[in-house]
C-alpha cells in the first residue's frame, strides 16, 4: 500500500487549497481596516457583519466613512486580489509551459508589449473610446503583450536550442526595451498624454474603482479557469515536449492556448493597474518551496496567495502616504529583485 | 499481441537522410533491436514510430496506419522509453508512474481511482513499492532506468519502444533492467522495438537483430547471422572476435590489432 501522501492526492490539493482560502480571506479583511483616512480600523469588520442580512451590530461607523471603505478601499483591495492573482497564476503558467522558472509576465515582454498597446490607444483617442460598449484598452495591451510573448518567444528558440535555457530571458529583455523605446517614440511625439500614460505605466491601484474592477473581472475569471483546467497538462510537460507526447498530449496546442490566456489575462490587469514587477515569480516559487511542485498545487494555490500577496503589498503605500504613495511596482520590485537573485542562485546549485 | 509494420519509411533532417527507404514488419510478440553505429538511425527509426520525428512512407499497427490515430490513440498502443528521459528532480515517483495513465484520462479531467491502482500494481510488480514518494532527484541510474520502465508499463501499450535502455547504467544493472523487460514482455505478450549498442546483450535477449548503417538496413536476421565478424567490421570498423557459447549465447569480443 501506498502512504498517502505519496502521490499528489486531490486531497493534499484541496487542504493547500482551502488553506490559502483562508489567507486570501484574511489579507482581504486586513487591507478593508487599514487606511489614511476613515473609521478606526476595528469597527470595519463590525460594520461588515451590520450589513450581512439578519444581524445588527452598532459599530458606530458613520456613512460617510462608510463611503470612504466601501468607495475607495474595497475597491482598490478587491482590484490589488484580481491583480496579483492573475500575474501569480499567469507566471506559474508561463513557467510551465516554457519549462523555466525564470520567465513571468515581465521578463517575458507581456507587459512592456501590453504597455505599448496602451500608450496606442491613448494617443490615437482615450476621450473617443470611453463610451464604447467594449473597451478597447485591454484589447490593445492583449495584442500588444501576444505580439510581444511570440517576438520573446521566437527570439529565444532561434538563438537558443532549449526553452529551458536563459536565451528566452535574454529575448524577452531585448523585446521589453523594444517595445519601451516605440513607447518612447510615440511618447516623444505625442507630448499631450505623457501625464496619463505616466501616471497608468506606474500604477493605477491608488485610483481604482468599481469599474476598474468590474473590468478585469470577466478576463481574470476566465483565464484563471482555462489556465486551472490545464494544470494535469503542465505536470506531463515537465518531462519534456517528445515524452509529454509521446503521452497523448497535443504539446503545441497546450503551448499556444496556455500562452495566450495567461497573455490574455496579463494584458488585461496591465491594463488598469499598470506595471507591476515580479510578483509572477515571487509567489509561484515561494508555493513552490511551501507546498510543492505539482502545477495541481501550483496553480490554483498561486491564484489565492498572490491574490493575498498583492492586497498586503499594496498596505505600505496606502499608509506611508507622506509625502506621496510609494508605488505598489516599487513594493514587488524591492520585495523581487532579490528574491530573483535567490533562484538564480538555487538552480545554479542544483546544476 | 500486436504487430508493427514498416512501408518505405524515409526520415530526413534538412538535407541529411537518417532513415532510408526501410521496410520490415515487426510480428506480434517478437522482440526486434536495431543495432549499427553512432548516427545509423536508429533513433530516428524509433522516435518516428512514437510520431515525434516527420517521416515519409507509413507505419503500421496491426494493419491500420498509425498516422491517422490521434495522439492519445498512439500513446494507448505505444509506450516509450527514450535514451534519456527528462525526470523533474523534485517529481514524486508515483506522480512520474501517474504520467504513464495519461492517455487514458480525457484532456481536462484528472486520473481515477482505477488510474492511481493501476499504477500502484505496476511499483509493486517491479518491487518498487518502497520508492513511491522518493523524488526523482535522488534516484541512482539503475533506479531511474527501473521507474522510466514502470511508467512505460503503467501506459498498458502492446508494443514497447526502448531507446538505449542500458547505455547508463553498469553490467549488473544492465541485466536486471533486461531481464525485466524479458519478463513484463512474456506476461504482458508485449511486442518490443529497442535500439542497443551492446551488441551481446542485443543478440541475448531479441529475437532478430537488425542492423542499420547509415540509414539502410544492412542486414537482418538472428544473433548467428548478423553478429559476425566480417559484417561488424565493415560497418563499425571494428575488430571483433564472434565466439558461440554451448547453449546458444553469440558473444562479441573486440580484440587489439597489435602489429
Amino acid at each position: 500500500m501506498l502512504q498517502p501522501n505519496n502521490s499528489v492526492s486531490t486531497v493534499v490539493a484541496w487542504k493547500w487549497i482551502v488553506a490559502s482560502l483562508v489567507v486570501l480571506c484574511a489579507a482581504l479583511l486586513f487591507g478593508t481596516m487599514i487606511g489614511p483616512a476613515g473609521p478606526t480600523w476595528w469597527r470595519v469588520p463590525l460594520e461588515l457583519l451590520d450589513r450581512l442580512p439578519l444581524i445588527s451590530i452598532d459599530s458606530g461607523v458613520t456613512d460617510s466613512q462608510w463611503l470612504i471603505v466601501s468607495q475607495i478601499r474595497m475597491p482598490r483591495v478587491a482590484l490589488a486580489a484580481l491583480v496579483g492573482a492573475m500575474l501569480s497564476v499567469s507566471g506559474a503558467a508561463y513557467q510551465g509551459v516554457f519549462r523555466n522558472p525564470l520567465v513571468d509576465p515581465y521578463l517575458l515582454g507581456v507587459a512592456a508589449g501590453a504597455g505599448l498597446g496602451a500608450t496606442v490607444v491613448f494617443t490615437v483617442n482615450r476621450a473617443g473610446t470611453t463610451s464604447w460598449v467594449i473597451d478597447p484598452l485591454p484589447l490593445a495591451a492583449f495584442v500588444g503583450g501576444l505580439t510581444a510573448v511570440i517576438l520573446t518567444y521566437l527570439v529565444g528558440a532561434a538563438f537558443g536550442n532549449d526553452r529551458a535555457s536563459t536565451t528566452l530571458v535574454l529575448a524577452g529583455v531585448a523585446v521589453t526595451s523594444l517595445a519601451t523605446a516605440f513607447q518612447t517614440f510615440i511618447l516623444q511625439r505625442n507630448s499631450d498624454v505623457v501625464r496619463q500614460v505616466y501616471s497608468w505605466i506606474l500604477g493605477r491601484l491608488s485610483t481604482a474603482t468599481w469599474g476598474d474592477v468590474r473590468l478585469v473581472l470577466p478576463y481574470v475569471i476566465a483565464s484563471s479557469i482555462v489556465l486551472i483546467m490545464h494544470r494535469r497538462l503542465l505536470d506531463i510537460l515537465r518531462v519534456g515536449d517528445d515524452e509529454a507526447s509521446a503521452l497523448g498530449v497535443y504539446v503545441d496546442r497546450v503551448r499556444l492556448v496556455v500562452v495566450i490566456t495567461a497573455t490574455l489575462g496579463t494584458a488585461s490587469v496591465v491594463a488598469v493597474s499598470g506595471l507591476i514587477g515580479f510578483v509572477g515569480i515571487i509567489v509561484p516559487h515561494a508555493v513552490r518551496l511551501i507546498a510543492g511542485t505539482s502545477y495541481r498545487i501550483v496553480l490554483p494555490v498561486s491564484l489565492l496567495l498572490g491574490g493575498a500577496f498583492l492586497v498586503i503589498a499594496d498596505v505600505p503605500g496606502r499608509v506611508l502616504s507622506d509625502p506621496a504613495e510609494t508605488p505598489i511596482g516599487v513594493v514587488t520590485a524591492l520585495l523581487g529583485a532579490p528574491f530573483f537573485l535567490l533562484i538564480l542562485r538555487m538552480r545554479k546549485a542544483r546544476v | 499481441m500486436t504487430s508493427l509494420a514498416f512501408d518505405h519509411l524515409s526520415v530526413r533532417y534538412g538535407n541529411e537522410t537518417a532513415v532510408y527507404d526501410y521496410s520490415d514488419t515487426v510480428r506480434p510478440g517478437e522482440w526486434v533491436c536495431f543495432i549499427g553505429p553512432n548516427g545509423a538511425g536508429k533513433s530516428s527509426l524509433l522516435r518516428s514510430i512514437v510520431g515525434v520525428t516527420k517521416h515519409k512512407g507509413t507505419i503500421y499497427v496491426d494493419g491500420s496506419p498509425l498516422s491517422a490515430r490521434s495522439p492519445r490513440r498512439r500513446a494507448q498502443l505505444i509506450a516509450y522509453v527514450p535514451q534519456s528521459p527528462m525526470l523533474p528532480p523534485d517529481m514524486t515517483v508515483s506522480e512520474y508512474v501517474l504520467l504513464g495513465r495519461n492517455p487514458y484520462v480525457s484532456h481536462f479531467s484528472v486520473e481515477t481511482d482505477h488510474d492511481r491502482e493501476m499504477a500502484e500494481n505496476v511499483l509493486a510488480r517491479l518491487d518498487l513499492e518502497s520508492f513511491a514518494s522518493r523524488r526523482l532527484g535522488t534516484l541512482s541510474g539503475g533506479e531511474r532506468q527501473r521507474i522510466v520502465i514502470a511508467r512505460a508499463i503503467a501506459q498498458e501499450a502492446p508494443i514497447l519502444l526502448l531507446d538505449e535502455p542500458t547505455s547508463a547504467l553498469d553490467i549488473g544493472h544492465q541485466q536486471q533492467a533486461l531481464e525485466l523487460v524479458d519478463r513484463i514482455r512474456t506476461e504482458h505478450g508485449l511486442t518490443v522495438i529497442s535500439a542497443m549498442h551492446d551488441l551481446t546483450l542485443a543478440g541475448l535477449y531479441s529475437d532478430r537483430l537488425v542492423l542499420l548503417y547509415e540509414g539502410h538496413c544492412v542486414a537482418s536476421g538472428g544473433a548467428r547471422e548478423v553478429l559476425r565478424p566480417e559484417t561488424l567490421g565493415e560497418f563499425y570498423g571494428v575488430t571483433v572476435r564472434v565466439h558461440h557459447e554451448p547453449d546458444g549465447t553469440v558473444v562479441v569480443v573486440p580484440y587489439r590489432n597489435v602489429n
